[in-house]
C-alpha cells in the first residue's frame, strides 16, 4: 500500500462516515422525470459543489437525499467499516420561509432541535452557554436572543448552519445558502464553510450558482442537469468540452470572470482557475 | 370538588360566588382556559385558525350523527367525529398538494354546518339545539369538569413530551424533516389533537365563537412578545383574565358567558395591536 492510502486509510478511520454513495439514482414527480441515473461518491472532507442551470434538479436532488420525496435507485451512507448506517444530516435551505411575526427567539430555535426540555417553559443556564457556543463557530453569539424573524439575511443562513452543525452532522448539505446575500457576505460564509470542513470532517454537498465562489473553495464540482453531465475538480469541470458544447455562452462568460478573479487572487493565494 | 366549593367560599365572598353553577363555571374557565392558551399559540404558530373554525363548525355535524345513532350525550360521538375530520382534511390536503388547503377546508366547513344542520332540523326540532351554537357554560356539571381537566391534563403531557417538534415543524417543514422528526405523523397528530380539545370544550363556548377564544389570545400575546416563553406566558394570562372577567360581567349583564368572554379576549387583541403600532 502506498503512503498516500495509508494516510487516506487513517483519514477515514477518524470520520464518521466515509462516503455517501448514490447509485441510478432517480426522482419522479407526478410523469415528470426530474433526476435520472445519477452515480455519485461523495466523500468525507470534501466540498462538492452542484452546479447547473435553474430547474436541473439541484434542490430535488438535495430534498432527495433528505428524505423529502421519494427516488429510486441506491442511496446508501457507509461508514469507516463499510457498515451502513443512518447518518446524521445537516440541512440549511436555500431560505427559511417562515412567518416573521412569529415570536421566537435563536435561543428557542436552537432548543427546539437539541433539548426535549419544552421551550415555553424557558431555557436552563446551561443549554444557554452551549447555544451560545455553537453561534460561536459562525460567529453569531451577539444573535442569541434576538427574534428569528428580525434577523437579516445572511444572519439567518448563519444561525440556520450553526444549528445544522449540532449535533455534529456527518453529511451537509447547503442549498444555495447565500444567495440573496452581498458579495462580503458570500465570501464570509464560503470562508466558514471551507473551514468548517477541514475542521470537523464533514461531506458537505453545496447548491450553488455562483461558479467564482465555488471554483475557489470546491474540492469537488459536479454539473447537473437531469443527470451528471460532468463530474471533477474545478479546473476539468470548467474546460471541459461538453460543458462547453452544451452549456457555452454561459459558461465562458463565467470563466472569464473566474479568469479575471483568479488573476487578483492568486496574489495571496488563492487557487487559479 | 368540595374542596373546590370551600375554598371559593373562603377566599371570595361575593354575591354571585354563593351559586353553585357559578363555582362549577368558574372552575371550567380556569381548565379551559390555559388549555386553549396553549393550544392557540400554536394553531396561530401553524396558521391553521381556519383549520380549527372548521372543526368547531363540524361540531354540528358531530352532533347530528350522535343524535342519528340515539346517545343521550353526543360528546363522545362528536370528539371521535372531529378526530376522524382531522384526520381526513390532512390526508386531503396531502393528496391534493398543499397549495389550496384553504379552499378545501372552506367546502369541508361549508358541507358539514349544511349536513348538521339538515340532520338536526328534521321534524323542526333545531331549536333544542341552539345551545350548542351559543354555548352555555353556566349548565357544566362536576362530571364534565372532571372530563375538561382530563384533557387538560392530556394536553400538557403532550406538550412536554412534543413542543418543541410541533414547534420545529411549524417553523419550517424541511428543516424539521432534517432533524429526524416525522413531519406528517407530527402534524397529523396536532391536528387531532387541536380537533379534540376544540370539541370537548365547544358545548360550553358555543360553535360560532369558540375559534376566537382560541385565536385571540394567541393573537394578541404574539403582537407583544419577542421569544416562545412570553408568548405562552401572556397568553395563558389573557385567557384567565378574560375568561374570569368574561363570566363575572355575564353575571351582572345576564349575557351569554361564552360571548361576554371573547370579547374581552377581543379587546386584549385590540390593546396588543395598539401596542405593537406603537413599538413599531
Amino acid at each position: 500500500m502506498s503512503y498516500a492510502g495509508v494516510i487516506q486509510k487513517l483519514q477515514k478511520k477518524s470520520c464518521g462516515l466515509c462516503c455517501t454513495r448514490l447509485k441510478g439514482f432517480g426522482v419522479v414527480l407526478g410523469k415528470t422525470e426530474i433526476l435520472r441515473d445519477i452515480n455519485l461518491h461523495i466523500h468525507c472532507g470534501e466540498l462538492t459543489a452542484l452546479i447547473g442551470p435553474n430547474g436541473a434538479g439541484k434542490t430535488t436532488l438535495l430534498r432527495a437525499i433528505l428524505g423529502e420525496i421519494r427516488h429510486t435507485g441506491e442511496l446508501s451512507f457507509l461508514d469507516a467499516e463499510d457498515c451502513r448506517r443512518n447518518p446524521v444530516v445537516g440541512y440549511v435551505p436555500q431560505r427559511l420561509d417562515f412567518d416573521q411575526g412569529t415570536p421566537i427567539s435563536v435561543l428557542d430555535m436552537f432548543s427546539a432541535c437539541l433539548s426535549f426540555w419544552p421551550v415555553c417553559l424557558g431555557h436552563s443556564r446551561r443549554f444557554r452557554d452551549h447555544a451560545a457556543a455553537c453561534l460561536a463557530v459562525v460567529q453569531a453569539e451577539h444573535l442569541l436572543d434576538r427574534r428569528l424573524g428580525d434577523l437579516s439575511g445572511g444572519e439567518l443562513q448563519r444561525v440556520l448552519l450553526a444549528m445544522a452543525l449540532d449535533p455534529c452532522p456527518d453529511l451537509l448539505l447547503l442549498d444555495e445558502p447565500v444567495s440573496g446575500i452581498d458579495v462580503q457576505g458570500k465570501e464570509l460564509f464560503y470562508e466558514l464553510v471551507s473551514n468548517l470542513r477541514k475542521r470537523f470532517d464533514l461531506s458537505i454537498i453545496l447548491v450553488s450558482h455562483d461558479w467564482t465562489l465555488v471554483s475557489r473553495h470546491a474540492d469537488r464540482i459536479v454539473f447537473l442537469d437531469r443527470t451528471v453531465q460532468c463530474c471533477g475538480t474545478p479546473q476539468e469541470v470548467f474546460t471541459s468540452e461538453k460543458i462547453l458544447r452544451s452549456y457555452g455562452p454561459v459558461v465562458v462568460e463565467q470563466i472569464d470572470h473566474i479568469r479575471l478573479r483568479g488573476k487578483i487572487v492568486s496574489g495571496i493565494g488563492g487557487t487559479d482557475a | 370538588m368540595e374542596i373546590w366549593y370551600a375554598l371559593v367560599d373562603r377566599f371570595l365572598p361575593f354575591a354571585w360566588s354563593h351559586y353553585t353553577f357559578m363555582k362549577n363555571a368558574l372552575l371550567a374557565v380556569l381548565l379551559v382556559g390555559p388549555m386553549f392558551a396553549i393550544m392557540g399559540t400554536m394553531v396561530v404558530n401553524n396558521r391553521m385558525a381556519f383549520f380549527s373554525d372548521t372543526i368547531g363548525h363540524s361540531a354540528l355535524t358531530g352532533i347530528a350523527v350522535g343524535v342519528l345513532l340515539g346517545f343521550q350525550d353526543p360528546l363522545l360521538i362528536m370528539v371521535i367525529f372531529s378526530a376522524f375530520l382531522a384526520v381526513a382534511i390532512s390526508l386531503l390536503k396531502m393528496l391534493t398538494g398543499a397549495s389550496s388547503t384553504d379552499t378545501i377546508i372552506g367546502a369541508v366547513s361549508a358541507v358539514m354546518v349544511a349536513l348538521g344542520i339538515v340532520i338536526l332540523s328534521r321534524g323542526g326540532s333545531f331549536n333544542k339545539f341552539l345551545r350548542f351554537l351559543v354555548g352555555d357554560l353556566l349548565s357544566i356539571t362536576t362530571k364534565e369538569i372532571l372530563f375538561l381537566a382530563f384533557t387538560l391534563a392530556g394536553v400538557i403531557v403532550l406538550w412536554t413530551v412534543m413542543f418543541n417538534k410541533f414547534l420545529l415543524v411549524s417553523v419550517n417543514p424541511s428543516l424539521a424533516l432534517s432533524r429526524g422528526i416525522p413531519v406528517r405523523l407530527v402534524e397529523t397528530l396536532f391536528c387531532i389533537t387541536t380537533a379534540v380539545v376544540v370539541t370537548v370544550a365547544i358545548q360550553w363556548v358555543g360553535i360560532l365563537i369558540i375559534n376566537s377564544f382560541l385565536i385571540l389570545p394567541a393573537a394578541a400575546a404574539r403582537n407583544m412578545s419577542r421569544n416562545m416563553q412570553q408568548y405562552h406566558l401572556i397568553s395563558v394570562l389573557i385567557t384567565l383574565f378574560s375568561g374570569v372577567a368574561g363570566l363575572l360581567a355575564s353575571y351582572y349583564w345576564s349575557t351569554a358567558a361564552g360571548a361576554t368572554i371573547v370579547l374581552f379576549a377581543a379587546v386584549f387583541y385590540l390593546c396588543s395591536l395598539l401596542i405593537k403600532l406603537k413599538l413599531a
